[in-house]
């Protein structure tokens, strides 16, 4: 890829090459007993990158790990996880 | 046609002869008079242009910057405070590579509050990415803001025609004005490669993260580069339809002169007329004059400057702490160089202080002094300074 003069971007929606998931420092985790798929949660998510389901479903490769679905869901249904522990 | 002039109305006419379609200005003395010559234009329908009045500086590049970005020729003019001011959005324009044409009438900045001419104002802002040319006299400044447009629009670069506040932007000369047609010949409408277009969705200014951000500015730099031979080649063009020519840098007897000048501006006819008595009297003084100072033409000057004995720096700025923005980067582009001239930098001129016959002549008898002697005892100095009044002599 080359670069165009004043770095304009001419592939519009190529955002979706950036895999913002590897900044992401806490994971959320779903439980599926709790969850009712309501889908707050994907309203909520800034990314979006939670989806409405049950259980909802996260897109680990976008999640930056922002954690306002954990601070939304009425169930308590999602935990964030420090990354690399289970 | 020849008209009376002063350089602030040769610049909007030039403006107007390359059909610019959008202007956004804010007034400020001394570059007003540029600004009320172009909305008159755009009033009584002699330009058809969009004049969009903003209320500040910032604004107007702002506003310049979307007319751009959307694909019009934009241009706009300030001087000093509103320079300052547009600072942020200078190194906008010049990142997203828009071809805006700018005219700077130079004026000295605040405090204390000098409405003046100097040149700290765009040696202020030299870093911002922007193409700077400084101007000699009216007709200059007529012709080298057609050739901006061009310069500018082939390599989407933002372009600065400075000139003289008030020594220049009040003074009227006579002015050859081209004509319209050759203009439109000269000068086709712009065609920007990229457009703010519905029908053609592009992104201008994104982030550009640290993985990119390095690459993007080196093509600013390589754009830099292009654009000294770009200027060259606009000349050449403009010179065989209009009969006048400029280059990077004016050599004025300076080929076998063991004293050379370097100046910017109006300045240089000053200097030339010193230079002419001196030569009456067989003495080899020269005189180079830089109009290109961004991109700085390193090589050009070394071709210039490198056979002198000793080169006086004359201008109307100061980096503090440092030396004047020209001597650093004269000096800078002898680093390498096995044989370079001695070099003195003269500080003068500032805040519209009148630079006398008797201290360019002062200047020439050090740098003299220093061929002579083959060393410099002060590199950096003030030209018709006032010591007393600094407390440096009592």
């Amino acid at each position: 890829m080359k670069l165009t003069a004043g770095a304009v971007i001419v592939e519009p929606g190529n955002a979706a090459k950036n895999k913002t998931g590897s900044w992401r420092a806490f994971r959320p985790i779903i439980d599926v007993e709790k969850c009712t798929g309501c889908g707050l949660c994907s309203i909520y998510c800034p990314e979006p990158a939670i989806h409405k389901g049950k259980p909802a479903k996260v897109d680990y490769d976008y999640c930056k790990g922002c954690g306002i679905c954990a601070n939304e869901c009425p169930f308590h249904a999602i935990t964030m996880v420090p990354e690399g522990k289970r | 046609m020849r008209r009376m002039l002063t350089g602030n109305e040769a610049a909007a006419i030039a403006a107007k002869l390359a059909r610019v379609k959008v202007i956004s200005a804010y007034p400020i003395t001394p570059q007003t008079v540029v600004v009320e010559k172009l909305s008159e234009f755009v009033a009584d329908g002699e330009l058809d242009a969009e004049f969009m009045k903003v209320e500040s500086e910032h604004s107007a590049l702002s506003a310049c910057v979307g007319a751009a970005a959307a694909g019009a020729r934009t241009f706009t003019a300030t001087s000093s405070q509103g320079l300052m001011y547009m600072a942020e959005m200078l190194f906008i324009a010049s990142g997203l590579r828009l071809p805006i044409v700018m005219a700077n009438a130079n004026r000295a900045l605040s405090a204390p509050l000098n409405i003046w001419c100097d040149q700290q104002d765009s040696m202020a802002v030299r870093d911002c990415g922007w193409v700077q040319l400084h101007c000699e006299n009216n007709q200059e400044i007529m012709d080298t803001t057609i050739q901006a447009f061009r310069v500018a629009e082939s390599l989407s670069l933002p372009v600065m025609v400075c000139y003289d506040g008030f020594i220049l932007s009040h003074t009227a000369e006579p002015v050859d004005v081209p004509e319209q047609k050759d203009v439109d010949e000269f000068l086709p409408p712009f065609k920007p490669q990229y457009a703010l277009d519905p029908e053609k969705p592009v992104t201008m200014g994104p982030m550009g993260v640290p993985e990119y951000y390095e690459e993007i500015k080196c093509m600013q730099q390589e754009a830099m580069r292009a654009a000294k031979e770009k200027l060259v080649k606009v000349d050449v063009e403009f010179g065989k339809k209009f009969g006048r020519r400029y280059k990077l840098l004016e050599r004025y007897h300076s080929d076998d002169a063991d004293v050379v000048l370097l100046t910017m501006g109006s300045l240089s006819s000053s200097v030339k007329e010193i230079v002419d008595r001196y030569r009456e009297r067989g003495e080899k003084v020269g005189l180079v004059k830089l109009k290109s100072f961004r991109p700085f033409p390193v090589e050009e000057l070394i071709d210039a400057l490198g056979h002198a004995k000793a080169v006086a720096v004359l201008e109307k700025n100061i980096s503090f702490g440092s030396a004047g923005a020209l001597f650093l980067d004269t000096a800078a582009s002898f680093v390498n160089v096995e044989k370079a001239p001695l070099m003195l930098d003269f500080i003068c001129g500032l805040g519209g202080r009148d630079v006398e016959a008797l201290q360019i002549r002062e200047a020439i008898r050090a740098a003299a002094r220093a061929a002579e002697s083959g060393e410099v005892r002060k590199t950096v100095r003030w030209l018709g300074l006032r010591e007393k009044l600094v407390g440096l002599r009592t």
